[in-house]
């Protein structure tokens, strides 16, 4: 397929007898939004981690853009132009704001061996930052010290780091985890756009989201994908209903 | 942040008064006192890069303060005796020139510190602050068998060495070299602080994984910030060395690196002039408390618990505040 933009191959990961991933294979393809769902414990946080580059798989094969990444760390991983969002915030929570969105422009645009000029002058990387920060709706915050946004915003926030980093595809770990009806959809309606820039890999429970966005759902369960499709075809699938969905779906 | 600079104006006023007053009342004592201060105080910014702003703890930067000293000692000694250093491949002599000696002081410190970085940010937490220490150790014992430039006894130097344009026995003079090069130090950490690496080192200190994530590598980071450090660090060294024209084990002692962390902590920790306010205050309480008891530690101590449990931001806190982001 020559519009895969991120694939998995054959992933295995053991942790002394427990086996996270078995045999996982996947690819994310231009433009889609390919949702990761199953119950906790399933492996999916894992299979992030490995994608990502901050684990390493025991077999198989990671490929970014048409090139193995599997040997490279997560910093050569982002540099290749994975974008990533935690499940649990990962930011500078000192620093504004703003500081933390011109962290996510100075790694995709420039060196930060630089030791004089100040960071907030650089107009270069200013651009990129209120660029990001206006498309997530977070400009107005932007001098607000992180540790103060809510919860929600600070979701925002990290969607609008990976912005920053102009990624080929977005690898994002439950966006959605803690975020009120009203919070989650204003992030759905903004994910469902994002997808024309680069695809994501979506890792999420909140299902009205996962059902709302995704083009292809793949279903773990105990380290394995038991199930990939369509929506309807995800739904529909029993043994899918059986292990995670129930009967809501 | 108008608070903070009042008091940082403050500091740099007296730091330029205080020697001015003692040179016009002719107390040259207290010059010597002011230069010791202000030298501790360029120890404990270099300090401040690595632990203030990357939140390295390092119980081994005597290490880099011994080896300025040691710098100025066996440059100095053997320029003093007209011997030069080695004959073979090629004849190194010694020098009484306080830039070269700087020179040498702040390379050989930022080698051992790139080294010893190298190995000891390939840990954290508590690990880091033994690897440090047991390199800061190791030198220690080092130069306690190192019977050619004294060994326990230490290495004495006659004469202060020489700065163009200035004599530098006269204590104001040599005052003003080291307030200079303070100041000077100071203004490259205020830039680097407000710089694209001090806002990815500090991003680093807070969350290492979110720099990771956007391509940076902390461990680089740290490593950088660990060497400017040491190198600014071995330069205090080496001023020291020339303040009391002696060099000795202790400059690499562990009690040495453990103090430079108070400087810090007494000041607060990232702060500009914190480790500048914290050298004056120990510096002060070792003259004032110290001639009436030799056990003169324990106030420090005392004062040292009452800042981490009331006012963690260091006296600078206390008096300006919060700290703010940097903007």
């Amino acid at each position: 397929m020559t519009d895969v933009v991120l694939s998995v191959h054959d992933i295995c990961k053991s942790y002394g007898g427990l086996q996270a991933s078995k045999n996982i294979s996947l690819d994310l393809r231009m433009g889609e939004i390919h949702a990761l769902i199953g119950p906790n414990g399933a492996g999916k946080s894992t299979l992030i981690k490995q994608i990502a580059g901050s684990e390493t798989p025991c077999s198989g094969q990671v490929r970014l853009a048409g090139k193995d990444v599997t040997a490279l760390d997560t910093v050569a991983r982002a540099r290749r132009g994975l974008g990533r969002t935690f499940q649990i915030s990962e930011l500078a929570m000192e620093d504004t704001v703003f500081q933390n969105v011109i962290l996510g422009a100075l790694g995709a645009g420039g060196s930060p061996m630089r030791f004089w000029r100040n960071v907030l002058g650089m107009d270069d990387l200013r651009g990129v930052a209120e660029a990001a920060l206006e498309r997530v709706g977070l400009a107005a915050k932007a001098a607000v010290r992180t540790s103060e946004l809510s919860h929600g915003q600070r979701r925002q926030l990290e969607v609008a780091v990976a912005l920053t980093l102009n990624p080929t595809a977005f690898v994002m770990d439950e966006p959605m985890a803690g975020l009120g009806t009203a919070g989650s959809k204003t992030l759905t309606g903004f994910l469902d756009g994002l997808r024309t820039q680069a695809p994501i890999l979506l890792v999420e429970h909140d299902m009205d989201a996962v059902f709302a966005l995704a083009d292809r759902i793949s279903v773990l369960v105990y380290g394995e994908i038991i199930a990939s499709g369509t929506v309807n075809e995800i739904r529909s699938d029993a043994a899918v209903r059986a292990a995670y969905l129930g009967d809501e779906a | 942040m108008k608070a903070e600079r009042i008091v940082n104006t403050s500091v740099v006023a007296a730091l330029v008064l205080f020697p001015l007053w003692a040179w016009m009342t002719d107390a040259p004592f207290l010059i010597t006192l002011a230069t010791k201060a202000v030298i501790f105080a360029l120890a404990g910014v270099g300090l401040n890069i690595a632990l203030g702003i990357g939140g390295l703890v390092s119980l081994g930067h005597a290490a880099f303060f011994g080896l300025g000293g040691y710098a100025m000692g066996i440059l100095a000694s053997h320029a003093q005796a007209y011997d030069p250093i080695f004959n073979a491949p090629f004849v190194l002599e010694g020098t009484k020139s306080m830039p070269v000696i700087w020179l040498v002081a702040i390379i050989s410190s930022g080698l051992a510190a790139l080294a010893i970085g190298a190995l000891s940010l390939r840990t954290s937490g508590v690990y880091f602050i033994m690897i440090t220490l047991a390199f800061g150790q190791m030198l220690y014992y080092f130069s306690i068998s190192w019977p050619a430039y004294g060994g326990e006894d230490g290495l004495s130097i006659y004469v202060r060495n020489s700065f163009p344009g200035m004599n530098t026995l006269d204590p104001i003079q040599y005052y003003v070299i080291c307030v200079a090069l303070l100041f000077a130090v100071l203004l490259f950490t205020s830039r680097l602080a407000r710089a694209p690496f001090g806002l990815a080192l500090g991003a680093a200190r807070q969350s290492p994984l979110r720099v990771k994530t956007v391509g940076i590598s902390p461990y680089k980071l740290q490593l950088v910030a660990f060497t400017i450090s040491g190198m600014i660090t071995g330069l205090a060294g080496a001023l020291f060395a020339d303040l009391n024209r002696f060099v000795s084990p202790t400059m690499f002692s562990w009690q040495l690196s453990g103090e430079i962390i108070v400087f810090i902590l007494i000041g607060g920790t990232a702060r500009l002039f914190g480790p500048v306010v914290g050298a004056i205050v120990f510096v002060l309480l070792e003259h004032l408390l110290g001639g009436l008891s030799e056990y003169w530690h324990i106030y420090l101590g005392l004062l040292l618990l009452l800042i981490v449990l009331f006012a963690r931001g260091g006296l600078i806190g206390l008096l300006a505040g919060k700290e703010r982001s940097h903007d």
